[in-house]
């Protein structure tokens, strides 16, 4: 792994994701949208990041570009040391096969296969045995308690277990890093602070570098740090708001 | 990896059963009508080409009359009758001529016992074995010494014997025509319809001479109505028919620019004309039936298109966890095919019980081979998988994030 300059964050001392001058243009009918402007950012092995903003402030394009499922328009996105932006199509999805799990607010399982072959899909992707693939997907569905519902289609469980699937489908392969794009978004509170547990745990136990974005301040203070944007720029980097001792706001 | 991938084509198969099916239906009906249009294309070819065997190789037949019609009042070839069984030998006698055999016919009552018949009595001389490539099943046949000295002698067709003597054996027998008695020496070997659709085995051959004395009497004492000529070879063809043209220009003393008061005739050119109309004809049927095939695999197309806007947000899905452009490509085709091939599939059993009820209802003969078969698989799969390439192209080159956001 490539070394990189520290910046007394926590955790460990190489960036997994590190981002320069990003910028990210849409083309429409109504011109050129610009949506992430100069955006340099990096996060750090075994850091939880929560990432705020408001609608349209460019926080879904900037987690599609660290998952690899978009580009930006220019910029450099370092992921693990190596410049995402020369990679070919196959190494995009080799990386999010095998580095990369992603967590989506609408979960976005497959409505027609069961919930072991949901998680164990990865898997396929890796070319693992068929044996194996139902094993470590049966070890997944027991690490978030739904066991008992192997056999059952998504549409037949709650939103929160679905969203505990598609969890356990993001980590099957192990990833270093989690991405999860308002994973609470469609769930009640409850169901939300039972997510957010599991990814704290997650974070806490494996070491799994976790980014997520939400709109809630309760969510967010889940995470060790929080990147606010606005307008495609980062507007406040630093401890989530909840752990500071007052109500004030920080200005950068 | 492969048998997920076909778990994964058969459970989205299943999903849309209807829309499977229909699409399945034209690589039906295409793969059913390939082989049954085959199976009766090479089933006419079959026909003919025994029809051809069973006529004899290189044959001309003469017959008296001119060949064209010029002006005035004329009578159909063969109604004045200018040709003799000695312009027969003298043809046979040519060097680009293996033989040749004169001929005279007419219908005729036989009788057997309580049974009678009507037939067609040719007589011959022994010539016409040869010639038209004719053996016996039973019994032998007449000789030369036989049409010199004119005996009532026969030899019975095979519909003939069927019909006056049943499980009886023929041979020895005696029949009579037209109130004579005649002693049956043998029966032919069966040689089925002629190109015309006659039946070829309604018949009894009796010496030439005793036809001609005994039996037709003409007002033309000598002559006969045709003269069947056999080629020394396929490449002598050409030669002999203008040989023998000269030959009967110089015995019947035609003058140099008058019309012939006969006609040569080239059978084998007509029975390949037979061949070659039969050929084009299965290969018009087959372009037909492919040209089903075809609209069965655009209908592949279509479907797979419409599947792959459906699942864009599935490829979206499977993308975004490490499928490859190759993986969501194969998933695609995989399905074409197994359509394609399953299509296939019933459309060969169709196919095959189509032509097999087509030979028993309609009496058509029909022919199916193993190479037709293979035929209509090969292009079955190919079709499936040049229809089913495109969309499952499109579907691989998605963008994850376009695929994602697809509503």
């Amino acid at each position: 792994m490539e070394a990189a300059p520290t910046d007394g964050q926590q955790g460990n001392s190489s960036p997994v994701i590190r981002i320069q001058h990003l910028y990210k243009e849409y083309i429409s009918a109504a011109g050129v949208m610009p949506v992430l402007h100069d955006l340099s950012a990096q996060i750090m092995h075994g850091e939880f990041v929560a990432i705020m903003g408001a609608s349209g402030s460019g926080k879904s394009t900037l987690m599609n570009i660290l998952g690899c499922l978009d580009s930006a328009t220019s910029g450099t996105y370092l992921l693990n040391g190596r410049d995402v932006n020369t990679m070919d199509r196959d190494t995009l999805a080799h990386l999010r096969n095998d580095l990369i799990g992603f967590v989506f607010q609408g979960f976005n399982l497959l409505p027609r296969a069961s919930l072991v072959d949901n998680v164990a899909l990865p898997l396929v992707y890796s070319k693992v045995a068929r044996d194996e693939r139902v094993a470590r997907a049966e070890e997944m569905l027991h690490k978030v308690g739904l066991t008992k519902y192997r056999d059952s289609r998504p549409s037949q469980i709650s939103g929160g277990q679905q969203q505990r699937v598609a969890i356990a489908r993001a980590l099957i392969n192990r990833p270093k890093l989690l991405l999860a794009d308002e994973p609470t978004g469609n769930l009640d509170s409850h169901t939300g602070h039972e997510i957010m547990d599991l990814f704290s745990e997650l974070n806490k136990r494996d070491g799994i570098t976790i980014a997520l974005i939400t709109h809630e301040a309760e969510v967010a203070a889940y995470a060790h740090r929080l990147v606010r944007l606005a307008d495609g720029r980062v507007v406040y980097d630093g401890v989530p708001e909840a752990h500071l001792p007052t109500q004030a706001q920080q200005k950068i | 990896m492969m048998i997920a991938m076909l778990n994964e084509a058969w459970t989205a198969m299943w999903a849309n059963r209807l829309r499977t099916i229909l699409t399945m239906l034209g690589m039906v009906i295409g793969v059913s009508a390939v082989i049954i249009m085959q199976a009766v294309g090479l089933g006419a070819q079959q026909q003919v080409q025994e029809s051809i065997e069973s006529m004899g190789s290189n044959l001309f037949i003469v017959l008296s009359g001119a060949p064209t019609s010029g002006g005035g009042v004329r009578m159909g070839s063969g109604a004045t009758p200018t040709l003799t069984a000695n312009d027969a030998e003298a043809i046979a006698e040519l060097s680009t001529v293996a033989g040749a055999a004169p001929s005279v016919s007419d219908a005729a009552q036989v009788i057997y016992g309580a049974r009678n018949w009507s037939t067609q009595v040719m007589g011959t001389t022994p010539s016409y074995f040869t010639v038209r490539n004719w053996t016996l099943d039973e019994g032998t046949p007449f000789s030369d010494s036989d049409v010199r000295s004119a005996t009532r002698v026969a030899l019975l067709g095979k519909t003939v014997v069927d019909n006056l003597f049943g499980d009886e054996n023929p041979v020895g027998k005696t029949i009579r025509i037209k109130n004579s008695p005649y002693i049956v020496l043998g029966v032919l070997s069966a040689k089925g319809q002629s190109l015309n659709g006659r039946d070829q085995d309604d018949t009894v051959l009796v010496p030439i001479t005793t036809a001609q004395r005994k039996l037709l009497g003409s007002q033309f004492a000598g002559t006969v109505r045709m003269i069947m000529v056999q080629a020394a070879s396929a490449e002598a063809m050409p030669a002999a028919e203008k040989s023998i043209n000269e030959l009967l220009r110089q015995r019947h003393r035609i003058r140099e620019g008058a019309e012939s008061d006969f006609n040569v005739r080239n059978l084998t050119a007509m029975a390949n004309t037979a061949a070659e109309t039969t050929a084009v004809m299965s290969l018009m049927l087959g372009i037909i039936a492919s040209i089903s095939l075809l609209v069965g695999g655009i209908g592949i197309m279509n479907i797979m298109l419409v599947s792959v806007t459906e699942r864009t947000r599935e490829i979206g899905i499977r993308m975004a966890i490490g499928a490859r452009d190759r993986d969501i490509l194969l998933q695609f085709l995989l399905e074409a095919i197994i359509i394609s091939i399953i299509g296939c599939l019933i459309g060969v059993i169709l196919g095959i019980g189509g032509a097999l009820a087509a030979q028993a209802m309609a009496d058509i003969n029909v022919v199916i081979t193993l190479g037709s078969i293979l035929l209509a698989f090969t292009v079955a799969t190919a079709v499936g998988i040049f229809f089913g390439w495109y969309p499952a192209r499109q579907a691989a080159k998605l963008r994850p994030i376009d695929a994602l956001r697809f509503q």
